[in-house]
């Protein structure tokens, strides 16, 4: 954890030329994710936060951020690690308060990308509404969601996003239901664009980024986002894990386009689907049923084979 | 000015969408909408009017159209919607986080009894359910009412003295889809009376923030506190947006009380929305027959001007609140906000009358037994349930 003791916290002078005076002192124009931010070491969100700012290539987004992490990530006001205008919303509303700015934005001729930064819980629970139906509206919007597949700010419970067997502070046993495939969700939304984004393969997730942003219409990106403290992981290996759910096929890199196009980005290379539970103590658990995981293992790679096989992607999408 | 024959949501449809393009010259406007009885033609309204520089955007829930209106304000855009009853409290935390991010929105509430059990009739419990969310609040009696009380609201909420949402309330039916003439504003009178909307807080790649991000106590504190300041600056600027108005439309909307034959009266009621017109009736039957009463019409019930109503009352020594809302375990919410009014008055007799609940036609008659039973009464007591049973 970076502690942040340079933060006023205690000061209730806010006049004008105070604020303005911190503003000079802590506003750095080094991208959207700033340091001194408060996330913990070995998130996968920090990582993701600055490959987001390398994929948009000096385009300055305003970021979208609903009740997770991600907001805490900005610290206490008066300062904000992020570097772009940025919106604290109510937990479940991130792509609709997003729709109110983009439309205003295209109103006024305003490129600027607008992108809902938001948790597992914001997107597959108590938001799934709210994304739903500006999926369906096609807002102008890039959504991404940073899945680490628990509650994490609230010190981690089980969210839809869960894997089947895992523990959790609300699944002590290990979790009884399988995960939700929001790819599948929100490709039958049939919008414009949607990806699964690797924090081990980089120039795979960079372009997958400038593809969104070249893209017009509702853009759903998808990335497995480690979180040491809920995962019981260390925070060194966070990559290396991602790395390894990629390799073992749990996690596929793929895109969807127009919802009905499939292309597979990468495919499972031989790596042992142990070398990712091993590193993890939300896996020791006696519900974790490795071998009933690699077989949905290979009945997910059968679907997204035959999804491919039947609906390739273009050239060129 | 365009008179037209027109339903009250058709007459706030109306008000809603000319404002909204009077921002063309800014940064335009934008707001989400969800149908709901009995506010639906609103937002139909607002759907079909061609924006010069602006779009309404249909939205999957109540929740939603409030999320819409918060970006969009934060973008810089004027914004507004409407709702009423069970969207009210469905919408309910974003509607706490228009005002805690002090946005200049406009909402109409169409009034509608809260279910279960589902009832579509007017009760005010649902807007005051929001009396907390740091929103103005206006009750109208009457289409001209409501029309010129939406300018007014547009007008004081962006001020930058102000810079809170504000909630324009009409009764559900008995306002909402009945006809009268109105006077309906032109474009280019509301051009001339609304300024372009500046939101000083609005998303900015100059000066980028966090709105809305994590504070310790000390600086809610502070928050809270500008808040109710901004609250104690509405009656300075309403006047300022009343003497405008009248510049402009050559008629002056009521401000936050409406003291009627009260110099003298020995008895006053207390009533508000279209209630309050049949008050007036009575009161002036009551007149013609020598009788001393008089009505306080209450328009703006957020904030709450405790000072100007206790001398609204004048030297009444009995006072009679009509409440169409109820607070369980506590009775009439426009009760306990006179009862703080009147806290330096012992000398007066306060009674609270829950009637038209679940909207209840409230008719003369029971007005006249209401001004009988506090004109007879030796002391005050818990509210009173008057049925009205119709």
């Amino acid at each position: 954890m970076s502690a942040r003791t340079d933060t006023p916290t205690n000061n209730s002078d806010f006049s004008a030329a105070k604020c303005e005076a911190l503003t000079n002192q802590y506003v750095r124009s080094d991208g959207i994710l700033r340091p001194g931010n408060t996330n913990c070491a070995g998130c996968g969100m920090s990582l993701g936060l600055q490959w987001l700012d390398q994929g948009l290539e000096g385009e300055k987004p305003t970021m979208v951020i609903p009740a997770c992490c991600g907001i805490v990530t900005a610290g206490g006001f008066p300062t904000s690690a992020y570097g772009v205008p940025t919106v604290a919303t109510t937990f479940a509303s991130s792509p609709a308060v997003a729709t109110g700015i983009a439309k205003v934005r295209e109103l006024n001729g305003e490129a600027n990308p607008t992108v809902c930064w938001t948790g597992d819980g914001g997107t597959y629970d108590i938001g799934m509404a709210t994304l739903s139906a500006a999926a369906e509206r096609n807002e102008n919007l890039i959504y991404i969601c940073y899945d680490n597949e628990i509650y994490g700010n609230t010190g981690g419970q089980r969210s839809s996003a869960t894997p089947l067997g895992v523990k959790t502070t609300t699944t002590v046993q290990g979790k009884a239901e399988r995960k939700k495939d929001v790819m599948a969700i929100m490709a039958a939304h049939r919008i414009p664009y949607c990806a699964t984004l690797s924090l081990a393969h980089r120039e795979d997730f960079l372009r997958k980024i400038k593809k969104a942003r070249q893209t017009r219409g509702f853009r759903f990106l998808l990335i497995l986002s480690p979180c040491p403290t809920g995962w019981k992981s260390e925070p060194t290996d966070s990559v290396e894990l991602v790395r390894a759910a990629v390799g073992c096929g749990l996690f596929p890199l793929y895109e969807v386009f127009d919802g009905v196009r499939y292309r597979i980005n990468a495919r499972p290379d031989g790596t042992p689907l142990d070398r990712y539970l091993a590193g993890q103590k939300r896996y020791k658990s006696e519900s974790i049923d490795v071998g009933l995981i690699h077989s949905q293992i290979r009945e997910q790679w059968a679907c997204l084979e035959a999804l491919e096989r039947s609906f390739p992607a273009r050239k060129e999408d | 000015m365009a008179r037209a024959l027109v339903t009250g949501n058709n007459a706030a449809g109306h008000t809603l969408a000319v404002a909204g393009e009077a921002n063309r010259v800014a940064r335009g406007c934008c707001g989400g909408a969800y149908p709901i009885t009995p506010q639906t033609e609103i937002i139909e309204f607002l759907r079909g009017f061609k924006f010069t520089k602006g779009e309404i955007v249909p939205v999957e829930s109540e929740h939603s159209a409030m999320a819409v209106c918060i970006g969009a304000s934060l973008a810089g855009a004027r914004s507004f919607t409407a709702s009423s009853a069970n969207g009210l409290t469905y919408m309910t935390e974003n509607v706490f986080a228009a005002g805690f991010y002090r946005l200049p929105i406009v909402m109409i509430a169409v009034n509608r009894t809260v279910g279960p059990p589902w009832n579509i009739w007017v009760d005010q419990g649902d807007s005051l359910a929001l009396r907390d969310a740091a929103w103005m609040q206006f009750y109208c009696e009457s289409h001209q009412d409501l029309v010129d009380t939406i300018l007014v609201a547009f007008r004081v909420a962006e001020d930058r003295r102000v810079l809170l949402p504000a909630l324009v309330a009409e009764d559900g039916f008995i306002l909402s889809h009945t006809t009268m003439v109105v006077d309906l504003p032109e474009q280019n009178l509301v051009d001339r009376y609304l300024p372009p909307c500046r939101v000083p807080h609005q998303l900015s790649f100059k000066h980028p923030g966090t709105v809305g991000g994590l504070t310790w106590p000390r600086e809610t504190e502070h928050h809270r506190r500008e808040i109710q300041e901004a609250m104690e600056a509405v009656p300075a600027v309403m006047r300022e947006a009343l003497d405008e108005f009248e510049k402009i439309f050559g008629r002056r909307p009521h401000g936050a009380f409406t003291a009627e034959q009260t110099e003298d009266a020995e008895v006053v009621l207390v009533a508000c929305n279209t209630m309050a017109r049949t008050v007036r009736r009575v009161v002036e039957a009551r007149r013609a027959k020598g009788e001393k009463v008089g009505l306080v019409k209450v328009k703006m019930f957020r904030p709450f001007l405790r000072e100007e109503f206790a001398k609204a009352i004048g030297s009444a020594k009995r006072v009679g609140v009509l409440d169409r809302n109820h607070s369980p375990g506590s009775g009439g919410i426009f009760w306990t906000e006179i009862a703080t009014s009147l806290r330096q008055r012992p000398d007066v007799l306060l009674q609270d009358y829950l009637v038209g609940l679940g909207g209840g036609d409230v008719l003369p008659r029971h007005v006249e037994e209401i001004l009988d039973d506090l004109k007879a009464r030796k002391q005050s007591e818990e509210p009173i349930w008057k049925e009205v049973a119709a």
